[in-house]
């Protein structure tokens, strides 16, 4: 039953497990994911290669096709789960209330297409309009993200790779969704561009009022931009929370290790440290705490069992035995 | 000025487009490249796409021939022409670090075969005792441990940092008195790349050698280097000590850069940014100075004719009439 | 590395198929003598026997007809040896039958026989060509990818002009016009005229190739260009010119097939094209003789599609999406 304060939450994971099933087993790519977002909010998850964090996006959207799927949890948006909906049903929520703008759009935009047509073509999937109102969202849109009209008609080769992406974005809001996905949506830009699309986004945001799950490896913008952040690590949430705790008070050694590997623009020059290691294969984790391989902290206890994320103040958990959990075992 | 051991002056790169509708046009992707290189100094190039820093270090190792001024590398210009020795005695002593970890590697060579080449090529070793013993010690340097574990490996079956390691194992391993490394760390996972940064710079350290680092991360650049050029569409803007540059920045799209760069300790504080606009084709470049169509303190002057590199402080010049 | 792509090839289904059909034929084109029952150009059996070997005995010949188609002779040769030659006309246009597996064609010769031993023909000219196609191939495609500038112009210049020239006419053209008849002038004229199309093909995964940076590096290295050449470039072509060879041999045996059928070759040669002119040229499809058109056209498209499954294969293996989970 939801009560009132919860129903406050746009987006609420509970718990959800989701992977790929192949010959040799399965992979446990989500692994127990928990976390809230609220109206408005902007939610990063941090994390590289490997840990989950597209799977995540692909599970929330309930697109995760053949051997992909969620085997348990529960995704409540706007009171509803996601999880359990059918198909024809997540159609009606899928880009009308949740929308997602994919990583590369180099590759997501059909290049035999104009832009003004896959726009429309948008619009047109998602109930009847007639071809000139439609058009004229599709302008609208794309003035939003700061493309001209005289664009509608270019195929996307002809446009920077900044400009594609606006296009991108132009797409996830053209239904005026609650939530936008955004996974490593400015990765392959230039750092100048990037700041564009991010200010925009902010923008919009401000003006349109939705919320955002903003998925990246680079935790330096992700402090920057996000209100809460979580750090995904081997399919799971090490470190949640207000980004500005997150920042000034890091407690994971993976948080802390990964605040470590971005050198900074001011203060003082000092080596730092990085992360030895690599990350984990999925289909057979470690025993005990995912991270301790790497961990310049682990102990025996973190060797055999796995601590779950436990809040150490209001806004901030940690799935860490150095921090919390160890006391009951 | 002794001590330099590369000096670029004028250096010039224009490629001819293939297309029949835009024939006799050019790609400028470099043009009056001037720069000097100190033994021993890291010299950060920073820019974004089109900004020519990856021509730059095609030049200077040779891939390409520039259009137009000189190359002298230790106190020796470089000829169009040069004989096969000339050639090898240069290529053992100017090496390159690629982007790519994995396309830098042959998948169909093991690690091992891989790592003997430059020995063999340059004659380093004789005979193939000699030969894998310095193999052996090169991967050891790099931290891929133990040896023989990693020689029978293939690349495919390394990780990117491991990779990495291969190709800055295989750029060191003919002592050359410089190295050029375009955007090294780019494509591997964030928590590898501070290692691998720091073992370019102990390696540096340990073998004496001058290195170009070529990034788009501008706090990489402060990271790793000692003097920084800043290239836009083609040409230098500004050119300083490391420290300088960032914290007095003079050229407007170096402050672009700067505000434009993730820092989390402002936060809030953070202003936008100074101007938007995209950066210019190369195969038609802005009259005058390149930055001036997005430039918020543009001048008349600036459309007119591209400004010459002033002095701005102690050996901190920029390309800019402000 | 080349022994994981050799285990792939024989584990992908398609592969093996397609390889089992050639190694079958393959079989029957080596131990073709002991597998035909007859010679295929002739349309008698003869058995010969010595009836009495004694001096001084006079001359005798004595002829037979046992039935309508056999005849004894016995005949006295060298003075001293009586021979005894029961000759056997092979049926003429017979279906096929215990004695005659494809049946005969209309002058009496076993087509099974024929068919045997065109395999030889067919098969020798088909990897012939296709060897030679994809050697000319490589060659040009290494030489014009890797250096480039004039050379790769020239080399394109002519590679471009006569892929633009229809092949089969050139093929029926120059065929028609020589004096030499027989198989070493088809190889000729089918390698000569096949060779445009893969070297446009290798051509191109040289030039991608030699932008890698891989091979930049080999330069940058100091590598001499003939070993960035044969290997770093070449080895990571291999399945490429595979996939060359196969279809290049596919088109040649096609090729073969067609021009002997027109009658261009030399037709007194036993191969699968042949005996579909002698078929065509006594109106076997008229006369329903189904035995003797059927065989070499199914043949012809079995090998066909052996090479065909096994260029699937190679793509399949090339491009690791193709493959089945």
């Amino acid at each position: 039953m939801m009560n009132r304060q919860e129903s406050e939450q746009l987006l609420q994971c509970r718990n959800l497990v989701a992977g790929y099933r192949i010959k040799s087993g399965f992979v446990h790519a989500v692994d127990d994911v928990s976390f809230d977002l609220e109206r408005g909010g902007f939610l990063g998850i941090a994390g590289e290669s490997g840990c989950g964090k597209s799977t995540l996006a692909f599970a929330i959207m309930r697109l995760l096709k053949d051997n992909a799927t969620i085997e348990n949890g529960s995704l409540f948006f706007k009171g509803t789960d996601l999880v359990g909906l059918r198909e024809e049903e997540m159609k009606k929520i899928r880009w009308v209330d949740i929308s997602m703008a994919f990583q590369s759009a180099m590759n997501a935009l059909n290049p035999v297409l104009s832009i003004g047509e896959q726009l429309t073509d948008v619009i047109h999937a998602h109930g009847e309009v007639r071809q000139s109102e439609a058009r004229d969202r599709a302008i609208e849109a794309l003035k939003l993200v700061d493309i001209p009209r005289d664009r509608f008609n270019s195929y996307p080769h002809q446009l920077s790779g900044g400009m594609k992406q606006r296009v991108m974005i132009a797409m996830a809001l053209i239904l005026n969704p609650d939530l936008i996905i955004m996974d490593e949506p400015t990765t392959a830009l230039d750092v100048v561009v990037q700041r564009t699309i991010i200010e925009k986004i902010q923008e919009l945001r401000k003006s349109l009022g939705f919320s955002v799950i903003f998925i990246t490896h680079d935790l330096s913008l992700l402090v920057e931009i996000s209100d809460t952040l979580a750090i995904m690590y081997a399919g799971k949430i090490v470190e949640y929370g207000n980004s500005d705790e997150l920042f000034n008070m890091p407690l994971h050694p993976y948080t802390i290790g990964l605040m470590n590997s971005f050198p900074s623009l001011t203060g003082k020059i000092t080596r730092m440290g990085g992360i030895e290691g690599k990350p984990p294969d999925l289909l057979n984790p470690p025993e005990g705490c995912r991270f301790h391989p790497r961990c310049p902290h682990a102990m025996d206890i973190c060797e055999k069992s796995c601590p779950a994320l436990q809040k150490v103040d209001p806004r901030h958990s940690v799935a860490c035995f150095l921090h919390k959990g160890a006391e009951n075992l | 000025m002794s001590g330099d051991i590369l000096v670029l002056e004028g250096v010039r790169k224009h490629f001819p487009v293939n297309s029949l509708r835009r024939h006799g046009k050019f790609v400028h992707a470099m043009d009056d490249i001037s720069f000097s290189l100190r033994s021993g100094e890291v010299l950060a190039i920073v820019g974004e796409s089109g900004s020519g820093k990856t021509t730059t270090a095609n030049v200077i190792s040779r891939i390409y021939r520039q259009t137009e001024g000189s190359v002298v590398f230790e106190g020796r210009e470089l000829s169009g022409k040069m004989t096969r020795t000339e050639e090898l005695k240069y290529h053992k002593r100017v090496q390159m670090i690629f982007q790519d970890p994995f396309g830098a590697l042959n998948p169909t060579r093991t690690i091992g075969r891989i790592m003997e080449r430059p020995f063999v090529i340059h004659r380093i070793a004789e005979d193939r005792k000699a030969v894998s013993e310095k193999v052996d010690s090169t991967l050891t340097q790099v931290g891929l441990e133990p040896p023989d574990q990693f020689k029978r490996k293939f690349p495919h079956e390394l990780s990117g940092g491991q990779r990495q390691r291969v190709n800055i194992a295989r750029a060191f391993a003919v002592e050359p008195d410089l190295i050029l490394a375009d955007e090294p760390t780019s494509m591997l996972d964030v928590s590898n790349r501070m290692s691998i940064m720091n073992m370019m710079l102990s390696l540096k350290e340990s073998h004496g050698v001058s290195f170009i680092y070529i990034t788009h991360d501008l706090a990489g650049a402060r990271y790793m280097s000692d003097r920084i050029i800043v290239m836009y569409a083609g040409m230098i803007m500004e050119i300083g000590p490391a420290e300088e540059i960032i914290t007095n920045s003079f050229h407007p799209y170096t402050k672009l850069l700067k505000s434009a760069a993730p820092a989390p300790e402002t936060g809030l504080k953070r202003k936008p940014l100074i101007t938007g606009g995209d950066i210019p084709s190369l195969i038609d470049p802005p009259n005058g100075c390149r930055f001036h169509p997005r430039c918020p303190f543009a001048k008349e002057v600036c459309s007119l004719e591209i400004p010459p590199m002033k002095k701005i402080g102690d050996d901190h010049y920029a390309r800019c009439v402000l | 590395m080349f022994r994981d792509v050799f285990s792939l090839f024989i584990e992908n289904r398609k592969a093996l198929i397609g390889l089992i059909i050639l190694a079958f034929f393959s079989i029957v084109a080596i131990f073709a003598p002991l597998i035909a029952p007859y010679d295929p150009k002739t349309n008698k059996v003869e058995v010969l026997s010595i009836v009495e070997e004694e001096i001084g005995r006079t001359k005798t010949v004595e002829r037979e007809e046992i039935d309508e188609f056999t005849e004894k002779r016995v005949y006295t040769q060298s003075i001293t040896t009586t021979y005894e030659k029961v000759t056997t006309k092979l049926p003429l246009n017979a279906k096929p039958s215990r004695n005659h597996l494809l049946g005969t064609t209309r002058a009496g010769q076993d087509l099974f026989s024929q068919m045997v031993y065109g395999t030889r023909i067919t098969l020798a000219v088909g990897l012939i060509t296709g060897l030679f196609t994809t050697l000319l191939a490589l060659t040009l495609a290494l030489v014009a990818g890797y250096f480039g500038g004039i050379v790769d112009d020239i080399i394109s210049l002519f590679t471009n002009v006569f892929l633009v020239i229809p092949s089969l006419p050139l093929m029926i053209v120059i065929a028609a016009y020589i004096t030499v008849k027989g198989v070493i002038p088809i190889v000729l004229i089918l390698g000569l005229t096949s060779w445009p199309w893969p070297t446009r093909v290798l051509r191109s995964q040289v030039v991608s190739l030699k932008n890698r940076d891989f091979v930049r590096v080999s330069r940058i290295l100091g590598e001499r260009p003939l070993y960035i050449v044969f290997r770093e470039i070449l080895p990571n072509m291999i399945s490429l010119v595979m996939a060359s060879f196969f279809t290049s041999t596919m088109a040649a045996i096609m090729g073969e097939a067609t021009l002997e059928f027109l009658g261009l070759g030399n037709v007194s040669v036993v191969s699968w094209g042949t005996i579909l002119y002698w078929a065509q040229n006594s109106g076997a499809l008229l006369s329903g003789a189904w035995w003797w058109f059927l065989p070499p056209g199914i043949c012809i498209a079995l090998i066909g599609t052996s090479f065909a499954l096994m260029n699937f294969a190679i793509d399949e293996i090339s491009n690791p999406k193709l493959r089945k989970r």
